[in-house]
C-alpha cells in the first residue's frame, strides 16, 4: 500500500506563487530584465503563475516562453518509446536578459543541465536563475536552485506530486511513499 | 549385386499405350522382363514397394541449362544431371547459351561425353543446337551436322531469333530433319529494360516492365512462319494468357506448333515481386493471376503439351545484387514434380494421366525420343509418390545453384527413383 | 511514440499515425531550424552515411544539413559513374560500411528497390533517398508537409500530380502517402509517360491540364528529363511544353488559386513557366525548407530506435 501525505494545499500553493515572485524581483531589483522560462510540462504552468504574480504586483508583463527539453535529455537512446516531441516556444530573444527558468522539481538536477543546454542553444543570456517549487534533494550533478519554493527532504522510495489546477483540477503538492510488499507485513 | 529388381504393387501410367494399373513389374539386366498384377520375387531379387507410388516412362526435362562449357560456377553436366536424378528426370535436353554455344558438332559431342560420364550416364544429356552461329541471329549454325551429331532440337533461347528472314530460313532448313525449332519467343525492343511483368505490381515498385505483347508479337509471327513452312516449332516457357490462346488457335488450324510452361508460370504470379527477392526474376517473368488461370486451362486442355522447368543455375553471389542488376532464372529440375502435383493434380486441373503426358510422352514425341513402358524393352522409368508431403529446403539441392523461390514451400509429390541404361537411382530424400 | 518499421524505404504500407508522427515531429524542428542556433543534440555520437550513386546535390545537401543540425557526424560517399553503379559493388560498398560500425546509411540509387537489397546486407537503419523510379519518402514527406501547412489538413484535398509518372519516384511516393493522409490524387501527362495500370493505385488519369486543373487545389509539377524526349516517349519539349506545361495562362482559367509545388530543379518554360514558378502560388521554395525539417523528423525518428 501506499501512503499520501499533503505537504501543501491550494492555500499555500498561491502564498509560495507569491513568495516567490517576491523573492526573484527583490533579487533582480525589479523585472525589468527579466524573461521567464518554463519547462514543460509543469514548469510551464508555474512560470505562467509568477508572470501573472509579477503583473500583478509590479504592473511588468515579464516576457514568457516555454521549452522543451525532449531533444536534450541524455536518457533518449535506448528507449523503446521516444517521448512526443512537443515545441520550443520562446518568441522573445533572450540575449542580454536575466532569465528565470522555472520547473516544478529538483530531483537530480539532469532536467535542468538538459534545460541550460537548451537555453544556450537559444541565445546568450546575461544570467539564468533557476527557480523551483520544490526541491527534493539527491542531486546527481552540481546544481543548485537560486529561488525554492519548499525544501521536502525525501528517500528513494518516495515520489512528490505536484499537481496543478490546469492540469490536475487542484493546486497542491504530494508526498507519496511507496511501500515494499515485505515492508507491509 | 544382383541384377534383377522387382517393383511391387506399383501403379503404372503409360499413356502412350493407354496403360493406368496397379502392377508389379521384374527389371533385369535393366530390361523389363515381367509386367504382372503378381510377380513372384526370385530369390536375391531385390525389391521396391511401390504402394500408391506411380511407375511412368522416364521424364524429361526439355529445358534446362547445363552451363557447361562455360559457367562452371553456376552448374556443370554432373551437378546439374544429379538434380535431375533427385528430381526424376531420365534425361534433360540442354540449351546452347554456353561459352562457346553449342552451334558446332563438337560442342554437342563434348556435352554429350560429358553427359555419359556423369553419374554413370544414367540421365541422359539431350543437347539443342543453336539455330544460328554464336546465338547472335544472324547466320545459319551448321543445323546438318548438329542434328547428325545428336541436337535433338534447335534454339537460341534467350536470344529469340529477331528476324523474319532468318527464323523462315532456319525453319525450312531445319524441316528436312525431325527436330523442332524451339524458340524464346521475346520483342526485344518492346521488353527492353524490362525486368518483371509490365503491369500494376511493376507500377507499384518503380520497376522497369516487360509487356505482356513481347511474348505475343513473336509467337503470333512464328506461327505464321511454321504455317508458311511447314516447319516444327515449339514455343519454350509460354506464360500470357494471349500466348495460350495464340497457340490454341494454331492446333485448331492443325498448324505443326507445340509448347511448354514452366512450373513456377503456372504456380506464383507477379506480386512475388514485391519483396525485391532476385528469385522471383525471371525470362519471361512471373505475370498475373488471370495468365496463371488461362495457362491451367491451357494445360488441362492440352493447348499446352509439355512441362519443362527453364532450369537456370545462378551463383549466390551473382543473385545477391540488386533486382536489376540480378540475371534472369531459378533453378527448378528439383521442385518440378512437386510443383506440378501440388499446383496441378491436387487441384484437379491434370489427371496423373496427363501429368505423366506432360512430363514424359509429349517432350519425348517432340524430341523424337518416345519410349514405352513394356516387356522386353530397356527399363526407362520414373517412380513418384503423388502424396508424400515434404518441404523445399534449397541448402538440400544437388545443383550446384540454389536459387529457387520456393524455399520453405510445402509440396506434395515427390521423386522416388529413377531407373535407365540398367541402373537404379533412388532419392535418399524419400521417406514414404 | 514510435515508427513500427526501422528504415523508411517508401511510403508503400506506411500508416496513417506513423506519417502523421513524422509531420508532426518536423513541426518542432521547423521551429529549430528559424533559431539564430539551428543545432539541437539528439544524434550526437551518431555516425551516417550518405550514399550517392546517383549525382544529387539537393538532396544530399538537405539530408546533410538536417544530420548536421541534430548533431550526427557525416559521411558523404558519391559514387557515381557507369563502373560503380553494379550491384557487387553495392553490396562491397555496404559490407564495408557495416565494418566501419556507421548507424545509418542514407542511399540514393539507380535501381529500384536498391534501398530494400541494403537492409539484407547492413544491419544500420537504412533511409531510402531515391531508388531508381520506386520511390523517393522523404520528397513525398515534405511535399505533404508543405501542402498540409498550407491547407491544413490533407483529408479531402485534391492534388494532381504532372508530368512523368512512368520514371518518377516522386509521384509514387506522393501516391502513396497522400491516399493513406486521405487526399485524392490525379496523375496528368502524355500517355507515353503513364505506367501501366496506374489507375490501379486508385489515382484518376488525366491527359490534358484543363481536363484537370479546375478539379484540384494543388499541382506537384515533375521535372521532365531531357532524354525521354530521345528516347522516344514524347516529340519534342517544345511540345510537351505547349500541352503539358504549367503556365499562369493555364492556371488563370481557373478562378481560384492553385497551390503549386515542384521537387526541382526546374526546367523553368518547359514543365512549368517562369512566372508561376516564382508566382504567389507558388510553395516552391517553402518545400526547400520544409525538406530540412522533415528529414530531421525521419532521422530523430529512426535514429533512436534500437
Amino acid at each position: 500500500m501506499d501512503t499520501t501525505q499533503s505537504i501543501i494545499d491550494a492555500k499555500g500553493f498561491e502564498r509560495t506563487i507569491t513568495r516567490l515572485s517576491h523573492e526573484i524581483l527583490e533579487r533582480n531589483k525589479g523585472a525589468e530584465t527579466l524573461g521567464i522560462v518554463g519547462i514543460r510540462t509543469r514548469g510551464d504552468y508555474l512560470a505562467r503563475r509568477i508572470a501573472q504574480a509579477i503583473l500583478e504586483g509590479e504592473q511588468v508583463a515579464v516576457p514568457f516562453g516555454t521549452l522543451d527539453i525532449t531533444l536534450y535529455r541524455d536518457d533518449l537512446r535506448g528507449r523503446l518509446s521516444q517521448p512526443m516531441l512537443k515545441t520550443t516556444d520562446i518568441l522573445y530573444d533572450i540575449t542580454g536578459k536575466n532569465i528565470i527558468l522555472v520547473d516544478d522539481v529538483l530531483f537530480t538536477g539532469r532536467t535542468i543541465r538538459s534545460a541550460l543546454n537548451a537555453l544556450m542553444d537559444l541565445g546568450r543570456p546575461a544570467s539564468i536563475q533557476l527557480a523551483v517549487f520544490v526541491d527534493r534533494g539527491h542531486r546527481e550533478l552540481p546544481i543548485k536552485a537560486d529561488f525554492v519554493g519548499k525544501n521536502i527532504p525525501t528517500s528513494n522510495d518516495q515520489e512528490i506530486r505536484v499537481l496543478m489546477a490546469e492540469t490536475d483540477h487542484e493546486d497542491a503538492v504530494l508526498l507519496i511513499t511507496h511501500q515494499q510488499e515485505g515492508d507491509a507485513q | 549385386m544382383s541384377n534383377a529388381i522387382l517393383l511391387q504393387q506399383g501403379r503404372l501410367i503409360d499413356p502412350s499405350n493407354g496403360t493406368d494399373r496397379v502392377v508389379d513389374i521384374l527389371i533385369e539386366n535393366g530390361i523389363i522382363r515381367t509386367i504382372g498384377s503378381r510377380v513372384e520375387p526370385q530369390e536375391g531379387c531385390e525389391v521396391l514397394a511401390c504402394e500408391g507410388k506411380v511407375i511412368a516412362p522416364g521424364f524429361v526435362d526439355m529445358h534446362v541449362h547445363l552451363r557447361e562449357p562455360g559457367y562452371e560456377h553456376k552448374e556443370t553436366i554432373a551437378t546439374g544431371t544429379l538434380a535431375a536424378a533427385y528430381g526424376g528426370f531420365t534425361a534433360v535436353c540442354c540449351m546452347p547459351n554456353t561459352n562457346p554455344a553449342i552451334d558446332d558438332e563438337s560442342i554437342v559431342q563434348f556435352v554429350q561425353s560429358q553427359g555419359k560420364k556423369s553419374n554413370h550416364g544414367i540421365v541422359d544429356v539431350f543437347p539443342v543446337g543453336a539455330v544460328t552461329k554464336g546465338r547472335d541471329g544472324k547466320l545459319m549454325a551448321p543445323i546438318s551436322e548438329l542434328v547428325q551429331a545428336g541436337a535433338v532440337g534447335l534454339s537460341d533461347d534467350g536470344a529469340p531469333v529477331h528476324d523474319a528472314g532468318i527464323m523462315r530460313r532456319a525453319m525450312e532448313y531445319a524441316s528436312m530433319y525431325d527436330v523442332p525449332i524451339i524458340q524464346h519467343c521475346e520483342d526485344v525492343p518492346l521488353a527492353k529494360g524490362g525486368v518483371m511483368n509490365e503491369g500494376e505490381t511493376a507500377t507499384r515498385l518503380g520497376l522497369p516492365g516487360i509487356p505482356n505483347v513481347a511474348e505475343e508479337v513473336m509467337l503470333a509471327r512464328d506461327v505464321m512462319l511454321a504455317e508458311f513452312t511447314r516447319a516444327r516449332y515449339h514455343a519454350a516457357h509460354v506464360s500470357t494468357a494471349g500466348s495460350v490462346a495464340l497457340m490454341r488457335e494454331a492446333k485448331r488450324k492443325k498448324i505443326g506448333v507445340t509448347c511448354e510452361v514452366t512450373p513456377h508460370h503456372f504456380t506464383l504470379t507477379d506480386k512475388e515481386v514485391s519483396s525485391y527477392d532476385t528469385n522471383t526474376k525471371m525470362n519471361p517473368p512471373l505475370r498475373t493471376q488471370a495468365d496463371v488461370d488461362a495457362i491451367k486451362e491451357g494445360l488441362r486442355d492440352g493447348t499446352i503439351d509439355v512441362i519443362a522447368t527453364d532450369h537456370a543455375p545462378h551463383s549466390l553471389d551473382e543473385k545477391d545484387v540488386d533486382y536489376i542488376q540480378a540475371p534472369f532464372g531459378i533453378v527448378g529440375l528439383e521442385t518440378a514434380i512437386g510443383l506440378a502435383v501440388t499446383e496441378l493434380v491436387e487441384t484437379g486441373v491434370l489427371t496423373l494421366t496427363q501429368l505423366v503426358e506432360k512430363f514424359s510422352t509429349n517432350p519425348r514425341k517432340i524430341i523424337g525420343k518416345a519410349i514405352v513402358v513394356a516387356e522386353g524393352q530397356v527399363a526407362n522409368l520414373t517412380v513418384f509418390d503423388p502424396s508424400a508431403q515434404w518441404t523445399v529446403d534449397c541448402a538440400e539441392f544437388h545443383s550446384k545453384s540454389k536459387n529457387s523461390p520456393f524455399n520453405g514451400a510445402r509440396l506434395k509429390g515427390k521423386s522416388v527413383a529413377i531407373f535407365n541404361h540398367g541402373r537404379i537411382f533412388i532419392n535418399e530424400h524419400y521417406s514414404g | 511514440m514510435k515508427l513500427a518499421s526501422r528504415h523508411l524505404l517508401g511510403l508503400d504500407g506506411v500508416s496513417h499515425d506513423d506519417i502523421e508522427l513524422i509531420l508532426d515531429t518536423a513541426v518542432t524542428f521547423k521551429e529549430i531550424l528559424n533559431r539564430p542556433i539551428k543545432k539541437v543534440p539528439p544524434l550526437q555520437g551518431k555516425t551516417i552515411v550518405n550514399l550517392f550513386f546517383e549525382n544529387s546535390t539537393r538532396t544530399r545537401i538537405s539530408f546533410e544539413l538536417a544530420q548536421r543540425r541534430l548533431s550526427a557526424d557525416v559521411v558523404n560517399f558519391a559514387a557515381s559513374g557507369s563502373s560503380v553503379t553494379k550491384g557487387e559493388t553495392l553490396k562491397d560498398t555496404a559490407r564495408n560500411i557495416e565494418a566501419m560500425k556507421i548507424d545509418m546509411v542514407v542511399i540514393r540509387h539507380a535501381s529500384a528497390g536498391a534501398a530494400h537489397f541494403l537492409t539484407k546486407v547492413v544491419k544500420a537503419n537504412v533511409i531510402n533517398a531515391g531508388d531508381g523510379c520506386h520511390e523517393h519518402p522523404t520528397q513525398g514527406l515534405l511535399d505533404m508537409y508543405t501542402l498540409r501547412e498550407k491547407f491544413g489538413s490533407l483529408k479531402g484535398l485534391r492534388v494532381c500530380i504532372v508530368g512523368d509518372i512512368l520514371n518518377s519516384r516522386v509521384a509514387r511516393s506522393n501516391i502513396f502517402g497522400l491516399q493513406t493522409m486521405g487526399a485524392e490524387v490525379s496523375v496528368c501527362g502524355p500517355s507515353t509517360l503513364m505506367p501501366l495500370e496506374i489507375e490501379r493505385l486508385g489515382v484518376k488519369v488525366f491527359h490534358h491540364l484543363d481536363d484537370v486543373l479546375p478539379q484540384v487545389d494543388a499541382v506537384n509539377v515533375l521535372r521532365i528529363q531531357m532524354e525521354r524526349s530521345a528516347a522516344g516517349l514524347f516529340p519534342s519539349l517544345r511540345e510537351y511544353h505547349r500541352f503539358f506545361g504549367v503556365t499562369s495562362e493555364r492556371l488563370n482559367k481557373v478562378n481560384r488559386p492553385i497551390a503549386v509545388l515542384h521537387p526541382g530543379p526546374i526546367n523553368r518554360d518547359v514543365e512549368l513557366s517562369a512566372d508561376v514558378a516564382d508566382g504567389p502560388h507558388s510553395l516552391i521554395l517553402e518545400q526547400v525548407l520544409n525538406g530540412v525539417a522533415v528529414r530531421m523528423a525521419v532521422l530523430y525518428l529512426l535514429g533512436l530506435s534500437e
